[in-house]
């Protein structure tokens, strides 16, 4: 399987099958391995960046997960296509960006993904839509262990796997889950919710990781330590901590719709109308849009089905995406054309607003 | 009046000062307008402090220079410059740097995660397979044939248990 043709098929978070968390949209766990003896990626010169590339990609494709997936090197691959895959979350904006000798693994449904000479020789990711933190654990695991068998990776008894980075050390790991939390960012909270969460060793940030904003009111939360503590005790704490934000989140819409009902319905329908009628519409806004209706799903203004078509427009009104569809290279103003009527033309047939829930309105 | 306060990572005055708290203990850094424009910290959301912290622990005292680890060729300097080390070796080679920066840094300072079971038992028997192979060449220039019979025997029966799992896949 090649890069285009996966590329061209859903992905685990464009799937509409796979969609049904209300708070939770994707939960990820990343393990970050080296290869004894070698050199870092971010030190090593081209020629042994070469020779890691092919002995990973080798070690990788010959896994029971990957065997069907696909694999290239950064350097084959256009830039568009390194967009829609960053857009996927398949890949990192880094290694987008890498020098030659890196590369990627992907297997099949897209759930798994392997970046090679990245900042480490290689980050194993897996992707999961909604909260599922235990499977993903599960499914990473049981490949780190498939790959061990094949790669000696550098480890010490006493500083766990060493990784470029020290705050990397020990499990390598970082577990994050991609949240919703509109209500929180309408109440003005999201400062207070990122203080405690820093407070509770956890990291807050916006959709693609680092350095990057929260448009959609979607954050990423990932744990900030990875030494001194089992991967199942990090897993557990991420847990609890995202359980607590869901609950504070829950809270924050039911006050809203407590005390100001009217100011949530009137953001929602404009969202909605904005939808159906826009004809220029940049990434940021789509996904400012299309938060609010997916509130407005967990709010039953809309039916529950409908979430997934939100999930899927969360990915697919990204740049690369919408020029995908293109049969030339676009302007960004001329992507925001193109994405607006997208959109319209999804939202032609979308359900009708029923703003008339247990009897509020 | 008190002088200043210079960023943690060039020699200009620090006018943004951040702290965060991680794991009960408070880190502070300290950086001028280009430098947290550099590392985002414009965004409170979108960053994080640990490769500040990182660099800002490390002691500016000690010669860049004066090591160098001897499987790569990085340098203390370079450490300082990337907040990356070259190789695996590095941590060795960089004990004394790397372990006082853990203590802020993360939970703990000793791993108690998941072990690479098969890759080190897998590097235990070529560190021993190394070692008789000396032990060989060492009896037989030293004509003791008896222990060297025992060696070679011991090899090839140390070789066939570690070529036995590849033999399995």
């Amino acid at each position: 399987m090649t890069i285009t043709s996966l590329l061209a098929t859903p992905s685990e978070l464009t799937d509409s099958s796979s969609s049904k968390s209300a708070i939770v949209l994707m939960t990820r766990i990343r393990l970050a391995r080296n290869l004894a003896g070698k050199s870092f990626p971010g030190w090593a010169r081209e020629p042994q960046r070469a020779e890691i590339l092919e002995a990973c990609r080798e070690a990788l494709m010959a896994t029971a997960p990957m065997k069907r997936g696909a694999s290239a090197a950064v350097s084959e691959l256009t830039d568009l296509e390194k967009q829609m895959l960053v857009e996927r979350h398949l890949i990192s904006r880094e290694l987008s960006g890498s020098a030659a000798g890196s590369g990627v693994v992907i297997n099949k449904d897209q759930t798994v993904s392997v970046m090679i000479n990245e900042e480490d020789h290689l980050r194993i990711q897996v992707l999961r839509a909604g909260f599922q933190l235990k499977k993903a654990w599960s499914v990473i695991n049981a490949l780190d262990s498939e790959l061990e068998d094949r790669l000696d990776y550098a480890f010490s008894p006493q500083l766990g796997y060493l990784t470029a980075c020290p705050t990397n050390l020990g499990t390598g790991l970082r577990a994050s889950a991609m949240m919703h939390l509109p209500a929180l960012v309408i109440a003005g909270q999201m400062e207070k919710v990122v203080r405690a969460v820093n407070q509770l060793g956890m990291v807050v940030r916006g959709l693609f990781g680092e350095g990057s904003d929260a448009s959609g009111s979607i954050f990423q939360i990932s744990n900030q330590t990875t030494l001194g503590e089992s991967e199942e005790a990090i897993i557990k704490r991420l847990g609890s901590v995202l359980e607590s934000i869901i609950e504070h989140e829950l809270n924050a819409r039911a006050k809203l719709m407590e005390t100001d009902s009217a100011k949530l319905f009137d953001k929602i329908g404009r969202a909605y109308g904005i939808l159906q009628n826009c004809h220029q519409l940049t990434s940021t806004e789509a996904m400012n849009l299309l938060s609010l209706l997916r509130l407005g799903i967990d709010l039953m203004v809309f039916p529950e089905d409908s979430r997934a078509i939100i999930d899927r427009l969360f990915i697919e009104a990204q740049p690369g995406h919408i020029q995908r569809t293109a049969k030339h290279d676009l302007e960004s103003n001329q992507r925001d054309i193109l994405r607006a009527e997208r959109l319209r033309t999804e939202f032609a047939t979308f359900a009708k607003p029923n703003f008339t829930i247990n009897g509020q309105n | 009046m008190a002088s200043p306060l210079k960023c943690d990572l060039c020699t200009n005055p620090a006018t943004v000062h951040l702290t965060q708290i991680v794991n009960n203990k408070v880190h502070k850094v300290d950086l001028c307008e280009s430098c947290a424009q550099a590392k985002g910290v414009t965004d409170p959301s979108g960053f994080s402090l640990a490769d500040l912290l990182l660099k800002a622990s490390l002691n500016p005292e000690i010669p860049a220079s004066a090591v160098r680890c001897e499987q790569c060729g990085f340098t203390q300097g370079d450490f300082k410059k990337h907040g990356r080390f070259g190789c695996p070796q590095c941590y060795s080679t960089f004990s004394s740097i790397v372990e006082p920066m853990l203590d802020n840094m993360h939970k703990g300072t000793a791993h108690t995660g998941k072990v690479p079971e098969k890759a080190l038992e897998r590097k235990t028997l070529h560190d021993r397979l190394g070692e008789l192979e000396l032990n060989l060449e060492d009896a037989v220039k030293t004509e003791r044939y008896e222990d060297a019979a025992r060696y070679r025997d011991e090899i090839t029966q140390l070789k066939q248990t570690v070529e036995q799992p590849k033999r399995a896949r």
